[in-house]
């Protein structure tokens, strides 16, 4: 059973700085779906609002119809897992007991058999077995990207968000991580949101895509859709020739060679957004009140 | 085998980071799963065999002093007193019995308990203010402690009169940095290192007080104040150690219920959230045990360093960092030190030494010599 999952009219503000508003949006298809958008538009930031690690400034998210403003941390970690982009932890356990924390909202206090059987066989997906009992803080950035994938499937949940799962792995990883995270999808019938910053490798494995800019979301629907010539020249100012490679979007890049931050156009819309919003804000804000 | 050596070695036998490759036809996940069951009954071994040095130190500290009882009398006495079953009509039987219940337990039970509170909330404090340095003293509790003490002992400002006057005012003003921290995080959302930055902030207003006071006290008062900062654990009497053991034992099972959740704070707040983990309530409510247990202490012995700090590193080393099987083995560790600096503290120079000094004595260059013996980081 998938959990339908709904954003309403959803905003977020960082103090002054409006990150985006009024971002409707409805999931309720299993498959992998990628949010794409140039750095700062508020990728994380949107995830976070999704599972309850941040609360919206304005706008409700519903989870098969209940508003998880009103629900306990508890009841949302059941129905969706987190994988962070990074992890940094002082005092490291070893990995499999970092992959076993992903069973804590279904187990509590006490670690079964069940729960190790389960750790160790999403271990085993994710080809890690050899560094079971290795020390977390040990290992390379790829590698603990890796644990916190296995972290996030032991959890088994009925969504799962990444948030860049494939940012440090090897190429041969980044098909597979995305290929298995799609497979995941299909064979249990769970929706997968992941946040990449690779169109191509977002076009080969999503089922959907959501493109974000400027503080808005410009388009969403399938890859073949929103991987246009005219999104990418306008989301991230880059000429872009898209091909058709096994049957999906191929997104080939051309380097100009006047390219310059400051003469990228997507960019700095994109601020002009957020100064503008700034002023509305402000006046919004109270005395003494949360800004958050 | 030199003590680096040995450590490593201990180390592996816990299957404390190594990689794993199976071999003869086992399937990974069994091999895993076996060196997984291995690598958990080590630990518990390991927690074992300390239970067998504490029960050790423990009989031995008893037998040291100016009456000479051996150690199998010093628990043939102690059974014989819980079970009712001492020989009235012996006098050597009630000699014992006195010199060992009345003379000598109440100070080894208080430096046991002690051992157990410091070291547990020390535990605690590090994995949730994800800071190696935290413990209860960097947060501002003991000067907070030792400030009300010296109110009560200088300038005379009681809540109640008595002995337990002072503790009271120790007690009370122990908890300032806590609530002052609690407030905080209602108003603003610290982080972990802003914590302990006001902790130490709030310590060096209390120390600045605390020297202008005992620079215009009569001399015997900041005597007497001096004695009691340095720690101790002699004046405690039967009526008191319930008071504190209650204060340790509960709030020690307490964080114990709390440690996988710590475990997950650990790994960085929003994942902790994800997991259902309602992160700042479960900050303040720790945070308020972690305060009770070591103003509690603190109120009542004065300022030990060193054993909330120390025992969670060293228990790390060799149990790992999960919080579960961590917050016991600091607390045995905690209470078998708390005993091993008192016996030392008595072979050296007597009875009469302040415990406060021979932890710091002794707690430091063991400590020193650990981290540098580490080949691979810990935390």
């Amino acid at each position: 059973m998938v959990v339908k999952i709904e954003a309403k009219d959803l905003g977020v503000c960082y103090g002054d700085i409006r990150i985006w508003k009024d971002i409707n949006l409805e999931m309720m298809e299993p498959g992998l779906i990628g949010i794409l958008g140039p750095n700062g538009v508020g990728k994380s930031t949107f995830m976070y609002t999704l599972n309850k690690i941040l609360e919206p400034t304005e706008g409700h998210v519903y989870l098969d119809g209940q508003d998880i403003k009103e629900m306990d941390y508890k009841d949302v970690a059941k129905i969706i897992a987190y994988v962070p982009q990074r992890s940094n932890e002082t005092f490291s356990m070893s990995v499999l007991d970092t992959v076993l924390m992903g069973r804590y909202p279904i187990s509590g206090f006490t670690t079964t058999e069940e729960d190790v059987k389960v750790a160790i066989r999403c271990l085993k997906i994710m080809g890690i077995t050899d560094l079971a009992m290795r020390n977390f803080n040990e290992l390379s950035a790829g590698q603990h990207q890796n644990v916190m994938i296995a972290r996030g499937l032991a959890q088994e949940p009925k969504i799962l968000m990444l948030d860049e799962p494939t940012s440090n792995l090897d190429v041969y990883h980044q098909l597979y991580v995305m290929k298995l995270l799609r497979d995941v999808a299909k064979e249990n019938g769970i929706i997968v949101l992941v946040i990449c910053h690779d169109l191509n490798i977002a076009s080969r494995f999503s089922d959907r895509i959501i493109l974000l800019s400027k503080g808005k979301i410009v388009a969403d629907g399938p890859a073949s859709e929103v991987m246009t010539s005219q999104n990418i020249k306008d989301v991230y100012g880059i000429d872009a020739d898209v091909m058709e490679v096994d049957g999906r979007p191929y997104i080939v890049y051309h380097a100009d060679e006047n390219m310059g931050i400051g003469n990228n156009t997507a960019y700095q819309n994109a601020t002009e957004f957020q100064n503008r919003e700034k002023g509305v804000v402000k006046k919004k804000k109270k005395l003494f009140g949360k800004s958050e | 085998m030199n003590f680096r050596n040995f450590i490593e070695e201990l180390k592996g036998r816990m299957s404390l980071s190594k990689t794993l490759i199976p071999t003869d036809g086992e399937s990974d996940e069994e091999y895993v799963f076996r060196e997984y069951k291995v690598a958990r009954h080590s630990k518990i071994i390991f927690f074992a065999v300390f239970i067998v040095v504490f029960f050790i130190l423990l009989g031995y500290k008893i037998t040291l002093g100016e009456y000479d009882i051996s150690f199998f009398d010093v628990y043939e006495t102690l059974w014989k007193h819980i079970t009712g079953t001492i020989d009235q009509s012996s006098i050597v039987e009630r000699m014992n019995d006195n010199v060992v219940w009345e003379q000598r337990l109440p100070r080894v039970l208080t430096a046991i308990i002690v051992g157990i509170g410091l070291a547990s909330a020390g535990a605690a404090m590090q994995s949730m203010m994800k800071n190696p340095l935290a413990d209860p003293y960097t947060t501002g509790i003991s000067s907070g402690a030792l400030f009300g003490a010296t109110l009560a002992m200088t300038l005379g400002i009681y809540i109640i009169g008595g002995f337990y006057g002072r503790v009271l005012n120790a007690f009370i003003c122990a908890l300032i940095p806590a609530v002052f921290i609690i407030f905080l995080s209602r108003w603003k959302k610290p982080s972990p290192a802003m914590m302990i930055l006001v902790g130490i902030a709030i310590m060096y207003i209390f120390n600045a007080f605390q020297s202008y006071m005992m620079l215009r006290a009569d001399p015997n008062a900041a005597s007497t104040v001096y004695t009691w900062s340095v720690g101790s654990i002699g004046m405690t009497t039967w009526e008191q150690i319930p008071i504190i053991a209650v204060v340790a034992i509960f709030g020690f099972f307490a964080l114990f219920l709390m440690t996988r959740t710590l475990n997950a704070l650990n790994s960085g707040d929003s994942y902790a959230k994800s997991l259902g983990i309602n992160v700042d309530r479960v900050r303040i409510l720790c945070l308020i045990l972690i305060s009770v247990i070591a103003a509690g202490i603190v109120s009542f012995t004065g300022i030990i360093g060193f054993i909330g700090l120390v025992s969670p590193h060293i228990a790390r080393i060799f149990v790992g960092s999960d919080n579960r099987i961590l917050l016991p083995t600091a607390a045995l560790l905690g209470a078998c030190m708390m005993l091993i600096c008192d016996i030392i503290g008595f072979l050296i120079i007597g009875a009469t030494l302040q415990i406060g000094i021979v932890t710091a004595m002794i707690g430091g260059p063991i400590f020193m010599l650990i981290l540098i013996a580490q080949q691979k980081e810990v935390w």
